[in-house]
């Protein structure tokens, strides 16, 4: 019953908790900048609005672009049920589902990127060189830390790797490792999310944004689908997060549903602060800092072995 | 019913189809269409006869005199061959019917005729290399298959970029030949006889067995394409003809793999530091790999590259299985020679895809350069489909065979953890390699088949349906072991276990095929849904221009183009690049057309072959003066080097007690 109950919750959560995360976000940015900030709920109105709209399609594109935004909600939802977001195991577990998720998230990845070449724009040719290269660094960070993961489990899926990961006791090397790759993956997750210090969300200058502008020429639902996309893998991997810092406790389940509920507006507002505490970094630094994060994965991989 | 026989009527009838085909006239497609039926009809007998060996775990053994004394043809068939003539059947009958569009008679009469004797060749050549048991007879094969590899290169000899790459291949297939001559030789004094059976394991030290390990990764490493033996391989295989290029890419490659798994079943020894070195010697050659074709402005030799590094994927699989027999886990043999096989497999599958697409795009617009194509996804769009496929299906990405392949490596790795868990390392290099891979060929088919076209080539058009019929079978297979890795679990397992010998774990215990199957279709079901649904959607869509700030009239050149795609990830990575950057001299008030372009050279062949051999060249060229050219002097030198090695043999004494 638990599990159903757990289930439930899982799917409810996954479809209409993400736009929230960016909702906090924004209105922490706002209250850092001494503003009133758009309303909590903001993103919701955006997508209602977009989801009505018409949209403008270049006629440069192919079915690539038609697809794309498709792709990557449809693979991020899927990737979305393999994590568990609360202290249950997630809708889909099964030996490998690591591998899955992490290639799952490099569909969408691929198809947004081949998107933005569809296009014939520099501008977005510019954010796909930009998106693949980090990409190719945040992989192997985020391979380290599962690579710990499963070394701490002895299992290899995410359901049994992440519950236990928040049972290991404060003090001992392996919380010393789980700190190590909660860093790296912090890092990860603001570079997959194209958020500062990587990518600056909110610049009106094609030329220094990533992600908004390899979806520059998507209009109406097919720029409403690639916002959720976004902001779905914000809150997969922060739950993802979550599991790795937060202590859960197995017999409490309502408490841990709570826990983990507040953890991720919490995620949220620390992703909110960062954005407003630090500038950008300059991109050619960018791929320093996830070689940072690979190497904090690799410091946390040695201590375990 | 023998299926031994029914594979030799394969092999007959691929090498037969060359001299059939010659029967016609020069400027006639007849008797092509007629070659190419003897060739597919062979094909198929052996692909049913393969499939039945391998599905029924079959042994069929067959020794014929040979015409040499004291020698025979020892021929047997085995699931570990048969799971190797499948590959070798399926892709050189497609690639046959492929050839009789892209390579009409009519259109190559010069070269088409012995294009196609070379090939059948080629093909029975490979398949007779998997049913040899003698090491005379596997040489010879061997030898078929790489001679008429340097002939199908040089298909177009009038090219000087073709003569090159023939060379440098021939110089390095023979250095291999070499060192698996040496191989048999002493595997020959160890065993005392030609057939190959696995030596004794109290004769052999280790020291003599770790030499012979040795010969054959180096050997069988030239053919395979490792990293740093793999220095002849872009080229050749850019020059070759599209169809051609498929089969050496996706087929002969493998049978430098072959080769080692051979070898490998003969030594008794397993010590660690073997499967080791095979796991970093993959991962290397698959990182270095990808990471060179990332600088390739030619799509055949970006393709080429990522053959090295699929290579390096297929041997980290057998360093695994290596590692677990020394280490006794059949945990890690099962998953990492199942990954190891399958992608032999699916390597061959989407590879020829690619380079079957790539032909098809030489075919359709008239260039191999990345950098002058674009927007082609409007006028092949068959074509255009059929590269994103194999795309997908070469970055190991779901729900398509390479994921699956993949995944059996990844979890095999993963394994490793409880007992050598610096193995595991390995998984995050094929990580980034996964990603690397992503990025070229996002970077391949975005600058090919997207945007607009970037330069004025001849209006292309899609090719006809003699060449993507063949494609779109392929691409089918991809897509099938992809959804239902089930079906490939039970021939996995028998190869596996024939070459191991050993009683292992079942595979359908190991990996979640079921579940991977459900995800696939379910990914497939939610994607294809969802542009029905948007299409119906879609119907009031405006249609405008792409936005370019305000700017009304974008143009071709505000594309990106392929270099400043990967000039981003070339700069982070330069310290492991070898990378030659042209860039415009700006100067004065009134700048003029400039131009800015990057070379990616291979370090391998510039900066080691090419000086070695130069030098070689210059020590050599003393001795040129024996070089006369007149046959009688050579038969001279051949009987001076015949008394030569008598004397050697012969104790001297001997020979005076014989002559008085």
């Amino acid at each position: 019953m638990t599990t159903f109950i757990g289930i439930c919750l899982q799917v409810a959560l996954l479809a209409l908790l993400p736009p929230l995360l960016l909702g906090i976000i924004n209105k922490t940015k706002a209250g850092f900048a001494g503003r009133r900030g758009p309303p909590i709920l903001q993103v919701y109105y955006d997508l209602l609005r977009l989801m009505k709209k018409n949209v403008v399609i270049s006629s440069t594109t192919t079915w690539v672009f038609l697809a794309a935004p498709l792709v990557s909600v449809v693979s991020v939802v899927l990737a979305g049920l393999m994590v568990p977001l609360g202290p249950t195991a997630a809708p889909i577990h099964f030996t490998g589902d690591l591998i899955m998720f992490a290639y799952l998230l490099a569909l969408g990845r691929f198809f947004t990127t081949m998107a933005a070449l569809d296009t014939g724009s520099s501008f977005e040719g510019m954010g796909a060189a930009r998106e693949f290269t980090f990409a190719c660094f945040s992989e192997p960070a985020l391979f380290l830390a599962l690579l710990v993961l499963v070394k701490l489990s002895g299992a290899l899926s995410l359901s049994a790797m992440l519950l236990p990961a928040s049972h290991v006791r404060i003090g001992s090397t392996a919380s010393a490792a789980l700190v190590l790759i909660a860093v790296s993956l912090f890092v990860v997750l603001l570079a997959e999310t194209s958020r500062i210090p990587v990518d600056d969300p909110n610049t009106h200058l094609e030329l220094t944004m990533i992600h908004e502008v390899m979806v520059l020429d998507n209009s109406g639902p097919l720029l409403g689908a690639q916002i959720y996309a976004s902001s779905l893998k914000l809150l997969i991997l922060a739950a993802f997060l979550l599991h790795i810092v937060l202590p859960l406790n197995p017999a409490l389940v309502g408490r841990d549903w709570g826990l983990m509920l507040v953890g991720l507006l919490v995620v949220a507002g620390i992703i909110g602060s960062v954005e407003s505490l630090m500038a950008r970094l300059q991109l050619r630094f960018v791929p320093t800092l996830l070689v940072a994060a690979c190497l904090f994965s690799g410091f946390g991989f040695l201590l375990i072995l | 019913m023998n299926w031994l026989a029914l594979v030799f009527v394969g092999v007959i009838a691929f090498a037969l189809s060359g001299p059939v085909g010659m029967l016609g006239r020069r400027r006639e497609n007849g008797w092509q269409w007629v070659s190419a039926g003897v060739a597919v009809g062979g094909g198929l007998c052996g692909l049913v006869a393969a499939f039945a060996v391998l599905l029924g775990t079959l042994t069929e053994s067959l020794s014929l005199p040979a015409a040499a004394p004291a020698m025979t043809l020892d021929l047997r068939v085995g699931p570990l061959s048969a799971f190797f003539l499948i590959p070798i059947f399926a892709i050189g009958s497609l690639s046959t019917i492929y050839g009789l569009g892209y390579w009409r008679q009519s259109r190559h009469p010069r070269t088409g005729r012995k294009l196609r004797l070379w090939y059948g060749l080629l093909i029975a050549g490979m398949a007779m290399l998997t049913l040899c048991q003698n090491s005379i007879d596997f040489l010879i094969a061997w030898e078929m298959m790489a001679l008429s590899t340097f002939f199908l290169i040089i298909t177009e000899d009038q090219k000087p970029a073709a003569r090159q790459a023939g060379w440098v291949y021939l110089v390095a297939t023979h250095l291999g030949t070499l060192l698996l001559v040496a191989l048999f030789a002493i595997l020959r004094v160890v065993s005392g006889s030609f057939l190959l059976r696995p030596v004794p394991p109290g004769q052999v030290g280790m020291g003599l067995q770790t030499a012979l390990f040795l010969l054959a990764i180096v050997g069988f490493g030239l053919k395979a394409g490792i990293v740093p033996l793999h220095f002849w391989l872009p080229e050749a295989h850019a020059n070759a003809p599209s169809h051609v290029s498929a089969t050496l890419s996706g087929v002969a490659l493998k049978m430098g793999i072959f080769g080692m798994l051979r070898v490998l079943t003969l030594l008794t020894a397993r010590p660690p530091a073997w499967g080791f070195f095979l796991l970093t010697l993959g991962a290397v050659s698959a990182f270095l790999g990808v990471l060179w074709a990332i600088g390739q402005h030619d799509v055949k030799k970006l393709l080429a590259y990522h053959s090295v590094e699929n290579i390096g994927i297929i041997l980290m699989g057998l360093g695994l299985a290596l590692l677990g027999e020394a280490e006794h886990q059949p945990v890690w043999i099962v998953l990492g020679m199942a990954g190891c096989l399958l992608h032999v497999w699916n390597h061959g599958l989407f590879k020829s895809l690619l380079f079957l697409s790539a032909g098809s795009v030489i075919h359709g617009a008239g260039t191999r350069d990345i950098d002058r194509l674009g927007g082609l996804a409007k006028s092949m769009k068959i074509t255009a489909a059929l590269f994103m496929l194999g795309s997908l299906a070469i970055c190991g990405l779901p729900p398509l065979n390479g994921f699956i392949s993949e995944l059996f490596i990844y979890l095999g790795l993963f394994h490793t953890m409880a007992r050598l868990p610096i193995l595991s390392l390995a998984a995050a290099v094929l990580a980034m390699v996964g990603a690397l891979a992503a990025a070229c060929f996002t970077k391949a088919y975005g600058v090919v088949f997207l945007g607009t076209a970037r330069s004025n080539f001849r209006r292309a058009h899609e090719s006809s349906p003699t060449l993507w019929i063949p494609m779109c079978i392929l691409g089918a297979a991809c897509v099938l072991i992809g959804v239902a890795p089930s079906l490939v679990l039970a021939p996995l397992m028998h190869a596996t276990a024939t070459w191991s010998g050993q009683t292992l774990p079942a595979l359908g215990g190991l990996v979640p095929a079921r579940t991977l199957s459900m995800l696939g279709v379910g990914l497939v079901i939610g994607i294809g849904v969802g542009l029905v649904w948007q299409r119906n959607g879609l119907r009031q869509a405006r249609i405008g221009i792409t936005w370019a700030c305000g700017y009304i009239a974008p143009s071709k050149h505000m594309q990106y183009t392929a270099s400043s795609l990967a000039q981003m990830l070339l700069t982070a990575l330069r310290p492991l690049l070898h990378q030659r950057r042209h860039e415009p001299q700006i100067s004065g008030v009134l700048v003029g057309p400039s131009q800015f372009h990057t070379v990616v050279s291979d370090p391998v062949l510039k900066d080691a072959v090419e000086p070695i051999w130069r030098r070689l060249r210059f020590t050599l060229a003393r001795g040129q003066g024996f070089q006369k050219g007149s046959i009688q002097n050579y038969i001279f030198y051949m009987l001076l080097i015949l008394l030569a090695l008598l004397a050697f043999t012969l104790p001297l004494a001997m020979l005076w007690r014989l002559l008085f």
